[in-house]
């Protein structure tokens, strides 16, 4: 990192991310951790920075999961208070929702907001327990509100800017005991009752400040040395973090510093996250980059491309007709032979097989093998060299496909690979999202 | 279901091809008229002699229009064909297949791509409109996937490996430095070919075929009427075209070691043809050299060698000019460069130039009496290509 270099990692989008995909992974890896299927109503998507203005990323979400057609899908953009807001929301209702909270920080080289910002996406499943058991309970939540000029973005500029760090303080100190007190008697709970305190938000001073004003000298739960302040998806993600490694029973409080204050009151579940890809883990198995990629990833460096034509935008109407493939990654097997086809497609190439007798596969959770692979130094990229490989899947199928989040020289043959959505380029605004394979965490 | 062919019913009566080059000075139409006044001019014919044309361009026109109004051509049939990297032979195979069939008498292939006035590297395809879930890779990083699995499963070292497709640069470098029309004249040897830096898996830049501009034509008649306008006429034995269903790209059990459409290509031109062996029935063929490993996995494809065989061959030599079985002898797409809808018809020029025993001496192959020549094109990517193969001779049977 250029300019004040603070302590630890952080958590960088890649160059064929973007809040919607990270999004789609986040809840993805939900779906994966529950052991019965959950069937939302829809799902919530926030971020500060959302691929598209106008147009709803929920969507994108909702077709990469293969949500039902009646499920709703909704953003909740702008501030970073849209992904606490949300959640408050959908705790309040009484429906099944998923929510998706994401986000990319854009802190300016050397800037504090680049130094102390991560990218991060969090997904949580809200339902009732006629769902099945509960990771957590909802006990309830307070607000305390008052105007005041903390950060700030023009709308039509990419970096935030923030006002002198010891104001925003004063107007978060004078709001906490409000807050505060009034989710305690909410829940009829008092201080002592409470095990965890969880606080979010980008303003560390206060941050600290307010630990020790409810009497938490080291916060158990804080993400800021391994992932970074992930802007929207901040509270969800160390909420999501605090239950991964709660007890049954513990009291949490998430207080959440983002234009006033939010506290929510948890009581941890039975039900433990069962992918392996918790947050913990994810932190254990990460890559690390160069900062000059970081710039480059972050738009903040423009790199020479290979002298080859820049993609066009996608079709319409091409995207729409093929997006259960594009989107969801469903495959066609033929009937009688079983041969997997991707993409989909009405006639086999095993001539046993009549024409129009495939049915869709999902190949979404599947994993598979590199059989073989290249690394193409001449093709347009937005990161080159693009590492790609022929992959075959565990109980059938194979497809050649971009192998992501490596670097060249350590991709092997017999590579464990999985799918992942991502954002392959973007052309006249318009984002091209389809799978490639990442190697399977260990 | 038969491929019976056309076996000594179609000749070639004159073929003519431009310079392969950076043509920076000369129009895709400049090309083309070149290309076939020299073609008409072999048999003093002039265009409205010819009754049909077919012109072959993958991306530098669309429609018969792009050789008629360049040619001022009045009520002529032209159609324009398109098949990837063998559209200037599939434009040979129409025009040939049109002729057999009595529906003209003489007919006109004519290659020509206009590449260089892209302004980018290497080829690129026109964007279609698409859902955009299309892989996106170069060609030279598909093909670079033959090295590792050729190595894997014939048990050759990969560096080993690497230096036996550039000792086919070097041969194909050879063949063009002698080659005025070749687009590259200089040799490369295969030790500088591997120490340069790679741009697709190992392959480098001179394991790629060259870009550029050119054009070729050919006319064809009836084979009983070849000798009214030439002593050694080119006799078509064999046309042949396999257009893959692209099951190498979902079928697991493919492994990157062989092209199949380009090995039935080959057998049902060999049956066509009548050859039982290839390797001692030919004089000479020109084969598809896109990339390095190509030729490689051609040479076993066409059964020019055997399985797991033809690596030894390459370092034996059996493929140089004064070889048993001299391979792409005017240089190949490797020093030609490759217009699409071109080379396909540049190679049956060499042919022509080979059997009739007109190429210059530096680059003659050796006088073995045979009198049969090979093209081969392939277009696409391992798993997913077209493939045409022809045979021809200077005698009838």
């Amino acid at each position: 990192m250029g300019g004040l270099t603070p302590s630890g990692v952080r958590a960088v989008c890649s160059h064929d991310e973007d809040t919607a995909t990270m999004g789609v992974e986040a809840a993805r890896i939900t779906f994966s951790s529950l052991s019965g299927s959950v069937n939302p109503s829809a799902v919530w998507f926030s971020s500060s920075n959302p691929p598209y203005m106008d147009k709803t990323n929920a969507n994108v979400i909702h077709a990469a999961l293969q949500l039902d057609t009646n499920a709703a899908a909704y953003d909740f953009g702008g501030a970073e208070k849209s992904g606490i807001g949300a959640l408050k929301a959908a705790l309040d209702s009484s429906k099944t929702l998923l929510l998706v909270q994401s986000d990319i920080r854009t802190g300016l080289p050397s800037s504090e907001d680049e130094g102390h910002g991560g990218d991060a996406a969090s997904a949580l499943l809200i339902g009732g327990e006629d769902e099945g058991d509960l990771i957590a309970r909802y006990l309830g939540g307070s607000s305390a509100n008052e105007e005041f000029i903390g950060r700030w973005r023009d709308p039509h500029e990419r970096h935030s800017k923030s006002w002198e760090e010891r104001f925003v303080v004063t107007k978060y100190l004078q709001l906490i005991d409000s807050a505060w007190q009034e989710v305690l008697s909410l829940t009829e709970l008092s201080s002592g009752d409470i095990s965890t305190v969880v606080i979010s938000g980008s303003n560390n001073r206060a941050k600290n400040q307010i630990s020790k004003i409810l009497g938490v000298e080291k916060p158990r739960i804080d993400l800021f040395e391994d992932v970074g302040i992930a802007g929207t998806a901040d509270a969800t993600l160390l909420l999501t973090h605090a239950l991964e490694t709660s007890e049954p029973g513990e009291i949490i409080a998430l207080v959440v510093l983002s234009d006033g204050i939010e506290v929510l009151l948890f009581e941890a579940g039975n039900q433990k996250n069962q992918s392996k890809d918790t947050i913990s883990s994810q932190i254990n198995s990460r890559n690390e980059i160069t900062y000059q990629r970081f710039l480059q990833w972050k738009g903040n460096l423009e790199v020479q491309p290979p002298n080859r034509p820049a993609p066009s935008r996608i079709s319409a109407s091409a995207a729409a007709r093929e997006s259960e493939w594009k989107h969801g990654f469903i495959a066609s097997k033929a009937e009688k032979s079983g041969m997997i086809h991707m993409p989909p497609s009405r006639v086999s190439t095993n001539p046993e097989d009549q024409i129009d007798t495939m049915d869709p596969i999902s190949m979404a959770n599947t994993s598979g093998h590199v059989v073989t692979y290249t690394v193409d130094r001449l093709v347009y990229s937005e990161s080159p060299p693009v590492v790609f490989a022929v992959v075959d899947f565990v109980g059938g199928g194979r497809i050649p496909i971009e192998l992501t989040d490596i670097e060249a020289e350590d991709v092997s043959i017999g590579m464990e690979v999985i799918p992942t959505f991502r954002k392959v380029f973007t052309a006249d605004g318009i984002h091209n999202y389809f799978w490639k394979v990442r190697p399977a965490r260990q | 279901m038969a491929s019976n062919g056309i076996k000594d019913k179609v000749a070639i009566i004159s073929i003519g091809c431009t310079p392969f080059r950076e043509h920076w000075d000369k129009s895709r139409d400049d090309l083309v008229i070149d290309a076939t006044k020299q073609t008409l001019e072999g048999v003093q014919l002039a265009s409205e002699d010819i009754d049909a044309y077919w012109i072959g361009t993958a991306q530098s026109g669309m429609s018969g229009l792009t050789l008629s109004m360049p040619l001022k051509l009045e009520g002529k049939p032209v159609t324009r064909v398109e098949n990837f990297c063998a559209t200037g032979s599939e434009a040979l195979r129409q025009a040939c297949y049109a002729v057999a069939s009595g529906a003209y008498d003489t007919a006109m292939a004519v290659g020509v791509e206009k590449v260089k006035d892209s302004g980018y590297q290497g080829l690129n395809a026109f964007p279609m409109p698409t859902a955009g879930t299309n892989r996106t890779l170069t060609a030279a990083a598909m093909y670079s996937l033959v090295l590792p699995a050729y190595a894997k499963k014939f048990g050759v070292d990969e560096d080993e490996l690497r230096m036996v497709v550039a000792k086919i640069a070097e041969k194909n470098h050879f063949n063009g430095a002698k080659n005025p029309l070749a687009q590259f004249r200089r040799e490369m040897s295969a030790e500088a070919i591997c120490d340069m830096a790679a741009v697709a898996g190992k392959l480098s830049v001179f394991d790629c075929a060259g870009v550029a501009d050119g054009a070729a034509a050919a006319i064809v008649v009836s084979a009983e009427k070849a000798y009214e306008y030439t002593d050694k006429p080119m006799f078509i034995k064999a046309l042949s075209l396999v257009s893959g269903n692209g099951s190498g790209l979902i079928d697991p059990e493919y492994d990157y070691t062989t092209f199949p459409e380009c090995a039935a290509a080959a057998e049902d031109a060999y049956l066509q043809a009548g050859i039982t062996n290839p390797r001692e029935e030919l004089a000479l063929a020109e084969v598809h050299d896109c990339f390095t490993p190509t030729e490689l996995i051609l040479m076993e494809d066409l059964k020019f060698s055997e399985r797991g065989e033809g690596w030894k061959d390459v370092l034996n030599g059996n493929f140089a000019l004064d070889g048993p079985l001299p391979v792409n002898t005017d240089g190949g797409l490797k020093s030609f460069g490759h217009p699409v809808g071109a080379s396909g018809i540049r190679m049956h020029y060499e042919c022509w130039l080979q059997l009739r025993n007109e190429a210059p001496k530096e680059r003659s192959i050796p006088q073995t009496g045979r009198n049969l020549g090979l093209v081969h094109n392939l277009g696409g990517y391992p798993g997913e290509m077209v493939s045409f193969v022809s045979i021809l001779g200077t005698e009838i049977d």
